[in-house]
């Protein structure tokens, strides 16, 4: 057995061995390759929104080899941190940075004014300068889909919703069109909880929503825990991310972020010296966004229905806002025969037709 | 031979100095072997831990300016926790300043008035006190517990936030996001450091800390207070008044936190946002007993707590996950507090005498 005096003397040695070993050849590396950034606002886990942003990443290290070295710095949300973590990577010779969340736009606007040789990209913010370039999803396709499947397992949907902001409502009410376009007496209702991320409070608002009697469940935060409610209380669940592994029964299907073919684009581009700031908003016609495989539960002729809408997306021949659309009150925002623009979509603030109650103002 | 614990009669000089450096050697040679079982460079993680956040003039600004929040809600804490007054809400404190200074800087909005950053800070030290006056009267009135009302009000400011920042105060040409417009120029803290984000709120540090100082070992309220933590039932026989006592912890920390709330988002965020703290009232709660409740101590200790805090973003950059970086952290503030022992007491190896039976 090792005694006090052993162990001491064997770690200190440790020490000193870390200390040729280690130091020498890390300051002798040659710092070519490039080096990318990911500022992520929660941790990976192993479902959700970060999460999906990093099986990006993995594509990205898949994809170039040695040729790239990515990191990332998890759990930075608002606050004064985000622009120091942003500088940081810039400060260590990152040439590409990644800013997963809304809270790191103005941050990344800040330090990307001082550092106009690397190059930031950041997430579902609208902030774009000369070396600082914006993306986005369009999540509703994607959403519609969901509610195409909900429309035809079930007459109501609960939603668990974050926080009120266009691309939420945006949800919400392709979710419900989406259902009526199978089902036209659907009807949904919605909890806003204030929060991505609070998987007690999540499974509370889901298990209320199920009292009050709806047949399938919808979550825009990031845990699983609106999937486990609906598996533990018998109802269905249409996901944000594959969740499956939470809900073999429950799980209809998910709304899966795609962000990996756009993060490889954008490290070429970089790689080849062509990248250039840009404003993306696509959806299922890049492969940016696409639905999990659907639960065997779903009807063939529904799972058949969904997939010609999703190649009529992909086509561009269907629109998800395609006119007429109603609000809840009945008001006309968008006539037959066209569709809702960019502008009315980035700023939707109304509830559709078959959404109950109002919108929190 | 059995380790046993006797209490010193005085407190060791030598533990006094010593155990921060036992708890440190420790922590250094635990979070060697956990890096490593990662299969990390171990020295590369401890020198990102500790030595890069300071090696650049920028490091060392990101630090004071950390560690500013920190030691302003741990020296106001540390003068309650003395007098066994427990506020808890520090946090809360912090988000109504900076809802109160917040909302006079967008109401100044683009009116140019020179000097609004000072009325930004007293509005937000102003409504920090208003808030942490309700626990305080809740305890004095009704004799509520403190530590309660003061921990659910935090959840309170943090809903009144979200919805100031989804409703009236959100920017009206951000596109629906919750946030409010970027302050205006004279609205934003001045730099006391060029190319950095350290801010003029800085120079109230030295100011709080000499003043607390001096408080607490110089004027009679301030031995009152020891007293009253020391031996609440000899204080009552002095006829030293407890709701005193609470009041003036209470709206100490609460001016003190809510100056911080209204500097942050006055200074390095720069407007309001629904998070804007990464829990600096929690995180202070730890600094004031890091720091032995002590005003230097706890200005040693928030730098301490601020650099562990940039260290774990940057071994992140190395690969380290944030929750190895967290349990380093974790670690390092058990071994600090846990030494603290060896202060009081001595540790003495001896077989228990056997009682007669």
């Amino acid at each position: 057995m090792m005694n006090r005096r052993t162990l001491l003397s064997s770690s200190t040695a440790a020490l000193g061995l870390g200390l040729t070993a280690t130091v020498i050849p890390a300051n002798l590396r040659a710092q070519e390759k490039l080096k990318i950034g990911f500022v992520y606002s929660s941790l990976i886990g192993d479902a959700g929104w970060t999460f999906m942003h990093d099986e990006g990443r993995l594509m990205l290290e898949a994809e170039f080899g040695d040729a790239i070295e990515t990191a990332y710095v998890e759990s930075i949300d608002g606050g004064a941190d985000a622009e120091r973590v942003v500088r940081q990577f810039a400060s260590q010779g990152f040439g590409l940075i990644f800013g997963t969340s809304f809270n790191h736009m103005n941050p990344m606007a800040r330090v990307a004014e001082q550092f106009p040789d690397v190059k930031f990209e950041h997430a579902t913010g609208y902030t774009q300068l000369p070396n600082m370039a914006i993306y986005h999803v369009r999540d509703y396709e994607a959403r519609y889909l969901l509610g195409m499947v909900a429309g035809s397992m079930g007459n109501s949907l609960g939603v668990v919703a974050s926080y009120p902001i266009p691309e939420v409502v945006r949800g919400i009410n392709a979710m419900t069109a989406g259902a009526r376009s199978v089902n036209p007496n659907f009807t949904t209702k919605v909890v806003w909880i204030s929060t991505w991320f609070d998987p007690g409070l999540e499974r509370t608002t889901a298990d209320a929503l199920i009292d009050q009697g709806v047949d399938v469940l919808a979550h825009f935060t990031d845990s699983p825990a609106v999937v486990q409610a609906a598996e533990d209380r018998g109802k269905y669940v249409v996901a944000l991310g594959a969740m499956d592994q939470y809900g073999p029964k429950s799980h209809l299907t998910a709304m899966v972020y795609n962000w990996g073919p756009y993060y490889v684009e954008r490290t070429r581009a970089v790689l080849d010296g062509t990248w250039a700031s840009s404003n993306t908003w696509e959806g299922i016609s890049r492969d940016m966004l696409t639905i999990s495989p659907l639960n065997a539960a779903v009807p063939a002729d529904a799972g058949a229905a969904v997939t010609a809408k999703q190649e009529e997306m992909r086509t561009g021949a269907f629109h998800p806002f395609a006119g007429p659309v109603l609000t809840n009150t009945g008001e006309e925002k968008v006539a037959a025969g066209a569709v809702a623009d960019d502008g009315m979509l980035l700023s939707m603030d109304f509830y559709v037709e078959g959404v109950e109650g109002a919108l929190p103002s | 031979m059995l380790p046993r614990l006797v209490l010193r009669l005085q407190p060791s000089a030598l533990a006094l100095y010593g155990a921060p450096v036992i708890a440190l050697i420790f922590t250094l040679a635990f979070g060697y072997v956990l890096f490593a079982s990662i299969g990390r460079d171990p020295l590369a993680a401890l020198h990102a831990y500790f030595i890069a956040p300071v090696n650049s003039t920028f490091g060392l600004s990101e630090l004071l300016l950390t560690a500013l929040p920190l030691a302003l809600i741990g020296l106001g804490l540390a003068v309650g926790f003395r007098a066994n007054i427990w506020n808890i809400g520090a946090e809360g404190q912090l988000l109504l300043g900076a809802i109160g200074g917040g909302s006079v800087a967008l109401a100044l909005w683009g009116e140019g008035v020179p000097g609004t950053f000072i009325l930004v800070c007293l509005t937000g030290a102003i409504t920090g006190m208003a808030w942490a006056a309700i626990p305080a009267f809740l305890r004095i009135r009704f004799n509520a517990n403190e530590i309660l009302t003061s921990l659910m009000l935090i959840y309170v400011a943090d809903q009144l936030l979200g919805y100031l920042v989804h409703g009236p105060l959100k920017n009206p040409q951000g596109f629906g996001f919750p946030e409010s417009r970027l302050f205006s120029a004279e609205a934003q803290m001045p730099l006391l450091w060029d190319g950095t984000r350290l801010h003029v709120g800085w120079l109230l540090l030295p100011v709080a800390a000499v003043g607390i100082w001096l408080f607490l070992s110089h004027t009679l309220a301030g031995f009152r207070m020891r007293v009253g933590g020391d031996a609440e039932p000899a204080a009552a026989y002095a006829g030293f008044s407890r709701p005193g006592m609470i009041w003036l912890s209470f709206l100490l920390t609460g001016g003190l936190a809510g100056l911080v709330g209204a500097m942050e988002v006055a200074g390095p965020v720069g407007q309001l946002l629904p998070t804007i703290s990464p829990g600096y009232g929690f995180a202070a709660i730890i600094v004031a007993f890091l720091g032995r409740l002590t005003p230097l101590g706890v200005v040693l200790a928030a730098h301490l707590l601020a650099l562990i805090l940039i260290g774990g973003e940057n071994v992140q950059m190395l690969g380290v996950p944030s929750s190895v970086a967290q349990l380093f952290q974790g670690v390092l503030l058990v071994a600090l507090l846990a030494s603290d022992v060896l202060v009081r007491f001595r540790v003495v190896w001896s077989t228990p005498a056997r009682r007669a039976a």
